[in-house]
C-alpha cells in the first residue's frame, strides 16, 4: 500500500481523536481562580433578619458551604431538594447567597420549597455574586476551616457530585 | 495553491470583524471609549460568544457597570482587566495570556503556515528535479510508429 496515503488518514485520525475529547467538555463550566484560594471577603445583611448581617469571618475555623440561589432561578428547583436533605443530615452547614433576589420573593420561595440553609445572605446588587465569580446560578462553594475556598459546583448540584465530589472533601477538611 | 492562500487570508481576516455597541452611560468621552475598549475585550461568562459590550445579560450589564465604576474611581485599564481575571479566570479574557499551556494558542498558526510552506518546497523542488523521460532509442520509434499508424509521420 502507498505509503503516502496514511498521511490524510492519520491526520484524519488526530483531528477525529480530538474532536471526539471536546463532546465531553462542557464549554460552560470555566475552571474557577478562586480554588485555593480565600474566599472574597463579604458582609451583608440576613434575609430573615435585614437588621443583621454575616460575614465570612462568622464561620472561621468551621468547613461550610456557599450555595448560591434566587427565586427566579429555575435550576435552584432542580438541586433544592438535595440541598433540604444534606441540611437534614446535618453533616455542615449551608449559607446561602441569595442573589440579585427580592428579599421578600427570596423569603417567599424558601417558604414554599424549604429552609436548608443556616441562614441566607442577601446580594441584591450582585457584588458579592461578581467577587466569587459567580456567572450561573445556582453554583456551590465549599470553604475550609481557614476560609479558602475548595471546590466550586457550577449548575445545580447533583447527587452524583454531592456524594464523589462535595461530601468526601468536606468530610477531609473537616478533619484536619 | 491560490485557492489555499485565499482560505488562509479569509481566516486571518475574520478575527478582525469587530462590533461596538455598548450602552453610552458616561459623559466624559475618553473614559466612555476606554469603557468601551475594556468590554470589547472582555467574554461574557453567559452568553460564551459575546463580549460584555455585545451581551445584554444581567451579568454583563453589572460587569458593564464595574467598569464604569472602576475608571471613575481612577483604576487603570490593566487594574481592571485583573479584576476580572482574579474573578472568572483567562476565560473572560478574548486574547488570552501568553504562556507554557497557550503556547501552541498562539504558535499554532505560525506553525501550520512554516509547515505549509515546507510542503510546498518539497513539492515544488521535487517537480523541478524529476528526471526528464529518457529519449526512446530507434526500435522503440519504430514501435511508438507502428502503433500510431502513419500518424507521427506526417503529424507535427
Amino acid at each position: 500500500m502507498n505509503k503516502r496515503l496514511l498521511v490524510p488518514l492519520g491526520i484524519f485520525l488526530a483531528i477525529a481523536a480530538f474532536l471526539f475529547a471536546g463532546l465531553s467538555l462542557d464549554p460552560r463550566e470555566v475552571p474557577s481562580p478562586l480554588i485555593g484560594k480565600p474566599a472574597p471577603q463579604f458582609r451583608l445583611a440576613q434575609l430573615h433578619d435585614p437588621g443583621r448581617t454575616f460575614g465570612n469571618d462568622d464561620l472561621k475555623g468551621q468547613v461550610w458551604l456557599l450555595n448560591v440561589w434566587a427565586s427566579w432561578c429555575v435550576s435552584c428547583r432542580i438541586e433544592h431538594p438535595l440541598l433540604v436533605e444534606l441540611a437534614r443530615a446535618n453533616v455542615v452547614p449551608i449559607i446561602g447567597l441569595d442573589y440579585k433576589d427580592e428579599p421578600e420573593l427570596g423569603r417567599k420561595w424558601l417558604a414554599q420549597n424549604g429552609d436548608p440553609y443556616r441562614l441566607s445572605i442577601v446580594d441584591r446588587d450582585g457584588r458579592v455574586g461578581i467577587d466569587f465569580g459567580v456567572y450561573g446560578v445556582p453554583e456551590t462553594f465549599v470553604v475550609d476551616k481557614v476560609g479558602v475556598v475548595r471546590y466550586k459546583q457550577i449548575g445545580p448540584l447533583t447527587a452524583d457530585a454531592l456524594e464523589k465530589k462535595i461530601l468526601p472533601l468536606v468530610r477531609e477538611l473537616s478533619k484536619s | 495553491m491560490t485557492r489555499l492562500l485565499l482560505l488562509v487570508m479569509v481566516m486571518l481576516a475574520s478575527g478582525y470583524a469587530a462590533a461596538d455597541t455598548a450602552q453610552p452611560t458616561e459623559n466624559d468621552p475618553l473614559a466612555q471609549s476606554r469603557a468601551v475598549k475594556l468590554s470589547e475585550q472582555l467574554r461574557c461568562l453567559v452568553c460564551q460568544n459575546q463580549s460584555i459590550a455585545e451581551s445584554n445579560a444581567e451579568l454583563a450589564l453589572d460587569l458593564r457597570r464595574q467598569i464604569h465604576e472602576q475608571i471613575a474611581a481612577g483604576k487603570s485599564d490593566a487594574d481592571i482587566v485583573d479584576y476580572m481575571v482574579a474573578r472568572y479566570g483567562d476565560f473572560v479574557l478574548y486574547r488570552p495570556p501568553v504562556r507554557a499551556t497557550t503556547a501552541l494558542l498562539w504558535g499554532g498558526p505560525a506553525l501550520l503556515l512554516v509547515l505549509g510552506f515546507f510542503v510546498l518546497y518539497r513539492v515544488l523542488r521535487t517537480r523541478r528535479t524529476a528526471a526528464p523521460l529518457p529519449a526512446l532509442t530507434t526500435d522503440e520509434h519504430a514501435q511508438a510508429a507502428r502503433m500510431l499508424g502513419d500518424a507521427t509521420e506526417h503529424g507535427r
